[in-house]
């Protein structure tokens, strides 16, 4: 039998030449098993005088440890061994590409108005809606354009039937929802109407249908200077430029008393449209003091309320802000467009956050 | 409007720049369109003589011309144009010059034999016209060596300006510097309009033949007899003018009236008095009547026309157009000349019926200064006896002015009120009087009267914009619009959040969005829906915009068809907008509507290549649906469905057996064949306002109770006849316990001939979820024997063995 000098040596050459995880179980077992070479060194102990077996205990007990470190310590090594073989076996071609998840994209048109919109209600506005389909009081009459008059002529009007002898009409512009605002709320107003509106023009620069943005301001005291506060805050907002410039100059609608319209600063330098500071104006918004006669019209004392209202086309500033060029390509549908100059979902326009990622 | 720099200082005193009048056009809101310098590149250019123009000795339709340019220096060259001559002034272009006619820069050549150092210019070359019958032929007495653009006219640029519909005072020259003279521009020069002594009594009368009701058709004529005039050609300095703002000159009579037309705003017609028969009479057409008018085409009008008749019939239509019959002709000797009112809306009414617009109906439509009937007159005498000689009669004058001196109350403050300026009262003053508003009184409520030729003017507002655009827009002051609360409230609301929320995911969930017109093809429409007449547009742009659309999938099906047809066929794409049955506000609600339309996704090593199917459209609608906080699991599904979809692949999706919220499936083949798109296809429809609103508004959540106790599932597949839907087995399931059972889902569906025909096999896993102690073996026996028979009683089915 070996002293446990001996065994030490052999059993920790065995750990050290066992390569399998098994022919290392089968070492355990053979060295610290039941009936293991250790284990019969130890059944030995009870011969020996107490010293002694004091003595040999301990340096069995060590030799137990020791060996049983050097087997874990290889299981580990063999282990990972083991693990690096099989994750080899495993490898996969990581360029193949990854599944692709389909893309989305909201149109710009819906998100030039949810930018707006959010402009508008950091100033206190909120968003009212009427219909498409509208009889001539609301589009004409109430907003101070009758029958004969030359403005209603520039309009170019589609026509419906009408169910009572009363032709209807497509929208002309956002303005008849005003009037439904005015007719159903009191002062103080303050709404912004995004909407279809339609005039029957076909041409590289026109639409049969379109959008358009109104804003409409009615307390006692909000006056051209509110409006052109208001205006300015707004262009300088949208289109992202701090000192941007903005001009107001002395124009007609039929509904506004006094009326304006307002430019913003360009320049064509360089062949490109930028918007800035610049030697040329570009035309954004019409604007104006209500006319007394339309706020009379939806029975409210111009004596006692005024106010502004202010409309701009949706499609021009998204064409200006996001450099699309022809105004037709908006209701085309056409994926390829629609993927390059739509949205992510996730691009939810906001004041906190900014309008554009 | 256009009209050059040096007509405009004809009224116009003044030392301002071509800028500064430009720049305050626009600020007074006459809108500067374009200022045309006609002298740009023409500057080298100068007056040249002809000293000897003998044959070329090599050609005979070429000169060798010897041309003197003024600079002491006799130059030679060829020049082929048949009026060269000796002694005649023509433009001469030095060697070097650019030719902006031709695009050409003139070297020294030879032609055929002889150098030629220039060149002399026909209009066209110079490319201010295009006249090349010959070169620019001048007056013999013209100095030569002046630059040629000074002595043509040339170095006038002509300003373009925008007139809105309001300002028919500024259709005329004098108007407009009337404006520039109120803004500080520059002083309003004096009208030399002094009346001209009549010599006789008119043989022709005037007659207005309305009765009360319509006198407002022409409640005011002046006329006047000239006899013995010479309708030659104008002088060079009217037909030049004339020709600067596009007019072509006819005769001096005609040319006096476009004259006065442009510079004063009054259109005048003139008569060959000669073929008049009788006396004038002003009244209503007649139904039937014919006119040829002076434009050559011949119009029938009705009975609610202004015309100017004689004996013989309609002679002019008032305000509009006059009559070839009786218009001037160079022949003509004695004629009768018409200043008079014609009522705006009558005139825009009869123009527009007719399709005939004209510089006078532009302008009578947009209001002629009814007090300036007679000066207006006054004038054109004067111009037509220095230009044509004669005669004039006394004046015919029939009816009076209808508008006289209306008065406006007027507050100053309201300035301030309404624009937010601060201007002294004096100012304020200074402006409206400068403008030609008469103020009396003082205090806080002024009397103004109107001045003639502002028919816009109806009220207060009126005249503080009149003070506000003189004044300056840019001196209303920029202020912050107050507001009520600190933060500001909602902008949206929760409707309207809808439409929002339902964009975001569809987008979120791959499907892009389109916008597409609210109007479609009638033939189109009916494949959806029967379209009643009152979306059927009278005056459609074209058959495929003819009808409001009844929903916004035809529309995007067709796209899908073009997409296809660019190569992409695999076309998923949304609209949230209107859609109309008929032509009330309430007709018109909103949808969020989709397809998906070819493969799930394009060819890929990862799997399979699948087409579209209507368990994705479902999958839409219930995202949708999902985020719009509607029950989705208490929805229940029916399959009676509208015939553009698949009879057998499609349902509705509804709270309750009649709240439709939302409906998908694949669209019929029938319909896209008729729409010519290649299907699959799969459509949904949702519609955000059917969702009922939260009861209770309130963020707080329900409160969470989180169960200690593993949930744990057991399977169960049943054997039922095929067409029992997935529905009811789930159903019979989920009521056979009502504590425990926290999930159901379908995980398998068979049919195989091991089933027999006619059966399928359905197989579910239930989630059940213990709540006050772990379940016994015995507790979860119960449970599954409990829905086995539940679900065997309600749809006949067995427990597969």
């Amino acid at each position: 039998m070996e002293t446990p000098e001996q065994l030490r040596d052999i059993l920790l050459k065995e750990a050290a030449d066992a390569d399998t995880l098994d022919a290392l179980e089968a070492l355990r077992v053979s060295a610290l098993g039941k009936k293991g070479r250790i284990t019969d060194l130890m059944k030995g102990l009870g011969q020996m005088d107490p010293d002694a077996r004091k003595a040999a205990g301990q340096a069995l007990n060590a030799l137990k440890d020791e060996v049983a470190a050097a087997i874990d310590a290889k299981k580990t090594t063999l282990a990972d061994a083991d693990l690096d073989r099989r994750l080899m076996t495993e490898k996969i071609d990581v360029t193949l590409p990854s599944s692709p998840q389909a893309d989305g994209y909201v149109h710009p048109i819906s998100q030039t108005i949810d930018e707006i919109i959010a402009i508008f209600g950091e100033m206190g506005f909120t968003v009212a809606e009427g219909p498409d389909i509208e009889d001539d009081w609301h589009n004409f009459t109430a907003l101070n354009i009758p029958p004969d008059h030359p403005a209603r002529q520039e309009h170019d009007t589609f026509y419906l039937p009408g169910e009572h002898g009363e032709r209807k009409v497509l929208r002309t512009h956002t303005s008849p929802t005003q009037i439904r605002t005015m007719t159903a709320h009191k002062p103080p107003i303050r709404i912004v109407v995004p909407g279809r509106t339609y005039r029957s023009d076909y041409d590289a620069t026109h639409s049969p249908m379109f959008h358009q943005i109104e804003g409409l301001v009615i307390d006692k005291t909000s006056h051209m200077g509110h409006l052109k506060g208001c205006l300015i805050e707004f262009c300088r907002a949208f289109f992202e430029v701090d000192d941007l410039p903005v001009r107001f100059r002395p124009s007609y609608f039929p509904f506004t008393e006094p009326s304006a319209e307002v430019d913003i600063g360009c320049t064509r330098e360089g062949g490109g449209l930028r918007i800035g500071h610049g030697d040329d104006w570009l035309e954004i918004l019409g604007s104006g003091m209500v006319n007394p006669n339309v706020l009379r019209n939806c029975g409210i004392d111009p004596e006692e309320y005024q106010g502004f209202a202010f409309g701009m086309g949706i499609e021009r500033v998204a064409m200006l802000k996001y450099g699309i060029p022809d105004l037709r390509t908006f209701y085309e549908s056409d994926l390829r467009w629609l993927r390059h100059y739509g949205f992510r979902s996730l691009e939810v326009p906001g004041m906190v956050g900014g309008l554009v990622r | 409007m256009k009209f050059t720099l040096s007509w405009l200082k004809e009224h116009l005193e003044t030392s301002a720049s071509l800028t500064e009048i430009t720049d305050a056009l626009t600020m007074v809101g006459l809108e500067l369109e374009g200022v045309e310098d006609r002298a740009k590149g023409l500057k080298t250019f100068v007056t040249a003589k002809v000293v000897e123009a003998k044959p070329h000795p090599n050609a005979d339709r070429l000169r060798v011309c010897t041309v003197d340019p003024g600079n002491g220096e006799t130059v030679e060259l060829v020049c082929g144009a048949p009026n060269a001559r000796t002694g005649m002034v023509g433009v001469f272009a030095p060697g070097g010059s650019y030719i902006p006619g031709t695009g050409i820069t003139l070297k020294p050549t030879e032609i055929r034999g002889v150098t030629s150092n220039g060149m002399l210019l026909s209009e066209r070359e110079m490319g201010i016209s295009e006249e090349h019958d010959g070169i620019v032929d001048l007056d013999p007495a013209t100095p030569i060596g002046k630059p040629a653009v000074d002595v043509m006219g040339l170095n006038d640029p002509i300003i373009d300006i925008a007139i809105t519909p309001n300002r028919g005072d500024c259709l005329g020259v004098r108007g407009v510097a009337r404006d520039l003279a109120a803004a500080g521009l520059g002083t309003l020069k004096p009208l030399a309009n002094g009346p001209v002594p009549g010599a006789f009594k008119s043989s022709i009368d005037v007659k207005l033949d309305f009765d009360a009701d319509h006198a407002s058709a022409c409640p005011y004529f002046v006329g006047r007899l000239i006899k013995g005039v010479a309708n030659g050609e104008s002088p060079a300095w009217l037909k030049e003018k004339l020709l600067s703002i596009g007019l072509r000159p006819i005769s001096a009579l005609v040319d006096i009236t476009n004259l006065m037309t442009f510079d004063l705003n009054r259109p005048l017609h003139v008569f060959d008095a000669d073929k008049v028969s009788g006396d004038l009479h002003v009244r209503l057409s007649k139904s039937g009547e014919t006119l040829l008018a002076l434009n050559d085409k011949e119009y029938t009008l009705d009975d609610e026309m202004t015309v100017i008749a004689d004996d013989n019939g309609a002679e002019a239509l008032g305000g509009v157009m006059g009559g070839e019959v009786s218009g001037v002709t160079a022949e003509t000797v004695n004629v009768f000349v018409e200043s008079a009112f014609f009522d705006p809306i009558r005139t825009a009414m009869t123009g527009r019926k007719l399709n005939l617009l004209s510089d006078a109906r532009y302008r009578f439509e947009r209001g002629i200064d009814p007090a300036f009937l007679e000066t207006g007159m006054e004038v054109a005498t004067r111009l037509i006896l220095d230009l044509c000689g004669g005669e004039p009669s006394e004046l015919v004058i029939a009816g009076t002015n209808p508008i006289q001196g209306r008065v406006i109350a007027f507050r100053p403050a309201r300035v301030h009120g309404l624009t937010g300026i601060k201007i002294s009262n004096d100012e304020i003053l200074r402006i409206l009087t400068l403008l030609g508003f008469e103020v009396s009184g003082s205090g806080e409520t002024w009397d103004v009267t109107v001045p003639s030729w502002r028919s816009d003017i109806e009220m207060e507002a009126c005249l503080v914009e009149e003070v506000a655009r003189i004044s300056g827009f840019d001196n209303i002051p920029a202020t912050p619009l107050p507001r009520d609360t600190v933060l500001p409230t909602p902008a949206l609301s929760e409707i309207q959040k809808r439409r929002i929320i339902a964009r975001r995911t569809l987008a979120a969930r791959g499907l892009t969005e389109a916008v597409t017109y609210s109007f479609m093809g009638e033939a189109e429409a009916a494949l959806f829906a029967d379209v009643p007449d009152s979306i059927r547009i009278a005056n459609p742009i074209s058959s495929e915009l003819s009808v409001m659309r009844p929903t916004a999938l035809a529309n995007l099906i067709q796209a899908a068809g073009r997409n296809a047809a660019r190569g992409f066929s695999d076309a998923d794409l949304f609209e949230v907008g209107p859609q109309y049955a008929g032509d009330l506000p309430e007709d018109q609600t909103i949808a969020a509507v989709g397809i998906r339309t070819g493969n799930t996704a394009p060819k890929h090593w990862s799997h399979a290549v699948t087409p579209v199917d209507a368990y994705l459209a479902k999958a839409d609608c219930e995202a949708v649906l999902g985020a719009l906080g509607a029950p989705v699991d208490k929805l229940q599904v029916f399959t009676d469905v509208a015939a553009y979809y698949h009879p057998g692949r499609a349902g509705e999706l509804r709270l309750g057996p009649k709240n439709t919220l939302a409906r998908f499936g694949e669209i019929n083949p029938r319909v896209l064949a008729a729409l010519d798109v290649k299907g699959p296809v799969v459509a949904f429809e949702i519609f955000p306002d059917a969702v009922p609103m939260p009861k209770a508004k309130t963020a707080a959540r329900a409160r969470l109770t989180l169960s200690a106790l593993q949930p744990l599932e057991r399977d169960f597949a049943f054997v039922v006849d095929t067409d029992v839907p997935a529905a009811k087995v789930v159903q019979a399931a989920r009521g056979a316990e009502k504590t425990l059972i926290e999930d159901i889902r379908v995980f398998d569906v068979f049919e195989g001939p091991s089933l027999g025909e006619g059966r399928k096999s359905l197989a579910i896993t239930v989630v059940l979820q213990p709540t006050e102690k772990t379940l016994t073996d015995e507790d979860i026996e119960a449970v599954s024997q409990k829905i086995v028979v539940a679900v065997e009683k309600a749809t006949g089915g067995v427990l597969r063995g």
